[in-house]
């Protein structure tokens, strides 16, 4: 076993074949940006941020959807802080708010339950957007509000899951030799699940945690993981084979797998999650939110799937930062785009 | 007993105030007069600053709006290398403030202008509708401070190659105290509100060669450094190891994503010091109150011609190197 000046050793020479390896999970974007690894890899390694922040994913006709509804007199629509800055077809729900919508952040989906029992004038929709990390809470505010007989919560949804996307970017992307599997994700889904996602595609999955270090021993196993196959578990003090089956069965009991809608990737069959039919009345109006509308320029699409760094894209940088974002991934603070942009990377 | 728009109305009820309020609570020669204006001495060069304050919530762990806006003027004073001398005070009260929370924040400003040596010489009090939700409580105070005739005045454009930044204490207490206590979120974390004059007096009256001093407010140490780099022309190296950080701090941050290098703190300072004077300054620092965390954290590392350059550089623990940006994304709620 290597230890870690050996491996940063290792990593800042290596000079074989060139690796791509790609991480599909925004706190991993974040965490590689803040501890600086791009800058202690050699050429011959390339970092690719994928699919993994739940906002830079979704679709426009989602976000004009919670604009249509927060404009409502009788509606007040939740979401986390990310989602309010970005831009659907015409305007995000910030510019909604400064019109007079009904738009508030909050920082947790419970506290929908909290406001919606305080008022039982006006419907509350939260933005239930994410990953397979977020489902769960969610299906617990639906619990609840079902405990509480809540007739004025709602969710718009916008789920996804993880594999059914990964297996896309590989068919479409641009050669990627290795995952960095989503470490939240694998909390709930367990590990296993790249078992099979590793035979079909060829390639290896290493389950990482957020630490730096650990995330340089990921990357070393990834590169000397080339062109094999397999999954590597690096993150055994949260992730176990099966993961969490308490979760799971909540997020069974009330959604059901579906299609989804990716921005810039277009419909990925299985690759979603809805209400089930008998929870119908706790939707917002989430089905067929397939319209995506990428601003003239923006590369967001490219860039999700690795085909170019965020820096490659005409925009970058210039008319598109933080502060006046034209696509998604550099509103969020998990956004590729934003992560290079905030930290210089090149 | 609640404020109510008579408190403002200039008759009786207004007198009631300030004397059961303001007049109990502030105190000097000159305020006692309540002329219309204050008359006081001057000096060759005075610094001269404002500042509004509309924190909430008013009463947060480990100070208060009143505590808060004295620290805040009288750092901006010092941070120009000036003694703070005079403070005025004016108050915009929402009706139905509670007068008992008006008198706290008082206090605590008679309490904290004593401490930094200031005088609040003049004062102003208005109240307006309560628009909904809890009742607010706004004050803007202006600040003046005499400068030494022979001091060079520190600043932003005046940094120089192998400077060392020096920052005076542990980051983020104050965001988070103030984003805890809003969010609901149980900790020991209580807000840095200080003046700093003890240290700076220290550091002036020691002769340390201070090319620039600055409080690190809102936008945290990152904003300040980017500003100190492009103003001078200079790349600034940080190393991550070194930047102090609470760790109750550090797991609050971690929790909600936050990055103590963009964090507001109301009692902390950053300075560029010459190299040769950097270890002095520090002993000074860490000898004063409010100080004891105080550490070099970086170096000026080179001068350059060109702007185009010019970046702020974080040595990370696990030996990266990432550039430390302007601060953008979700701006947090107003701390201050």
């Amino acid at each position: 076993m290597m230890d870690l000046k050996e491996i940063v050793k290792a990593l800042k020479e290596y000079d074989g074949e060139e690796v791509r390896i790609m991480e599909v999970c925004g706190t991993h974007t974040a965490s590689i940006s803040e501890n600086g690894i791009p800058s202690m890899l050699s050429d011959k390694i390339k970092l690719i941020s994928g699919p993994g922040c739940p906002v830079c994913v979704t679709v426009t006709a989602v976000i004009d959807k919670l604009v249509e509804l927060s404009m409502r007199e009788d509606t007040i629509v939740l979401t986390f802080g990310d989602l309010i800055r970005v831009k659907g077809s015409s305007k995000s729900l910030a510019d909604a708010k400064g019109d007079g919508a009904h738009v508030k952040m909050v920082y947790s989906p419970m506290e929908t339950v909290k406001l919606a029992e305080a008022d039982p004038d006006h419907t509350y929709v939260f933005a239930a957007i994410g990953f397979e990390t977020t489902t769960p809470v969610y299906a617990m505010v639906l619990e609840k509000a079902i405990e509480k007989g809540l007739k004025n919560l709602k969710l718009l949804t916008s789920l996804k899951t993880m594999p059914q996307v990964i297996r896309w970017v590989v068919n479409n992307g641009g050669g990627i030799d290795g995952f960095i599997a989503p470490g939240h994700v694998a909390t709930i889904t367990g590990s296993n699940e790249y078992k099979e996602l590793s035979e079909e595609l060829g390639i290896p999955f290493v389950v990482s945690g957020f630490e730096g270090p650990q995330l340089l021993t990921t990357i070393y196993a990834l590169v000397s993981m080339k062109g094999k196959t397999g999954v590597r578990n690096m993150y055994k003090g949260a992730v176990t084979e099966s993961g969490n089956n308490k979760a799971k069965e909540i997020v069974n009991k009330y959604f059901v797998p579906s299609d989804a809608s990716w921005r810039g990737m277009g419909k990925i069959p299985g690759s979603g999650m809805v209400l089930r039919d008998e929870y119908r009345m706790f939707d917002a109006g989430s089905y067929d939110l397939d319209e995506d509308h990428m601003p003239v320029g923006c590369c967001c699409a490219s860039v999700l799937v690795g085909k170019i760094k965020p820096c490659d894209c005409p925009l970058f940088g210039k008319s598109c930062t933080p502060d006046n974002a034209h696509g998604a991934c550099m509103v969020s603070t998990e956004g590729s785009c934003y992560n290079y942009f905030v930290s210089g990377r090149k | 007993m609640k404020i109510t728009m008579a408190h403002g109305s200039g008759g009786e009820s207004t007198s009631a105030l300030i004397r059961d309020v303001f007049a109990k609570h502030f105190h000097n020669e000159i305020l006692d007069k309540l002329e219309d204006s204050a008359v006081v001495p001057g000096a060759g060069r005075l610094a001269v600053t404002t500042d509004s304050f509309v924190v909430t919530p008013i009463l947060f762990p480990g100070g208060d709006i009143g505590r808060l806006c004295v620290c805040g003027t009288v750092n901006d004073l010092l941070m120009s290398g000036a003694r703070p001398m005079y403070l005025t005070c004016g108050c915009i009260l929402e009706e139905g403030l509670d007068i008992d929370v008006l008198d706290k924040v008082i206090a605590s400003m008679a309490e904290t202008a004593n401490e930094a040596g200031i005088k609040i010489i003049t004062g102003d009090t208005k109240v307006i509708e309560n628009k909904g939700g809890e009742p607010g409580l706004i004050i803007n105070t202006s600040g003046v401070g005499f400068i030494d005739d022979n001091l060079d005045v520190p600043g932003p454009f005046k940094l120089q190659d192998e400077d060392q930044i020096i920052i005076s204490g542990n980051l983020g207490d104050h965001h988070a105290a103030i984003l805890g206590t809003r969010m609901g979120i149980e900790s020991n974390i209580v807000s840095d509100a200080a003046p700093l004059c003890e240290m700076v007096n220290k550091l002036l009256n020691e002769g340390i060669r201070v090319h620039a001093m600055r409080d690190v407010t809102r936008g945290g140490l990152g904003t300040v450094l980017n500003e100190f780099s492009s103003s001078s022309k200079c790349t600034i190296e940080l190393e991550e190891e070194a930047l102090p950080v609470s760790p109750a701090v550090r797991d609050f941050c971690g929790i909600l994503g936050l990055d103590p290098m963009y964090m507001g703190n109301e009692g902390k300072m950053v300075l560029a010091v010459h190299k040769d004077d950097a270890q002095k300054a520090v002993s000074l620092i860490k000898t004063s109150k409010y100080g004891e965390n105080c550490c070099i954290i970086g170096k000026v590392s080179k001068l350059e011609e060109s702007s185009d350059n010019n970046s702020v550089v974080l040595n990370t623990k696990i030996g990266g190197k990432r550039i430390i940006g302007l601060m953008y994304g979700e701006g947090l709620p107003r701390i201050c």
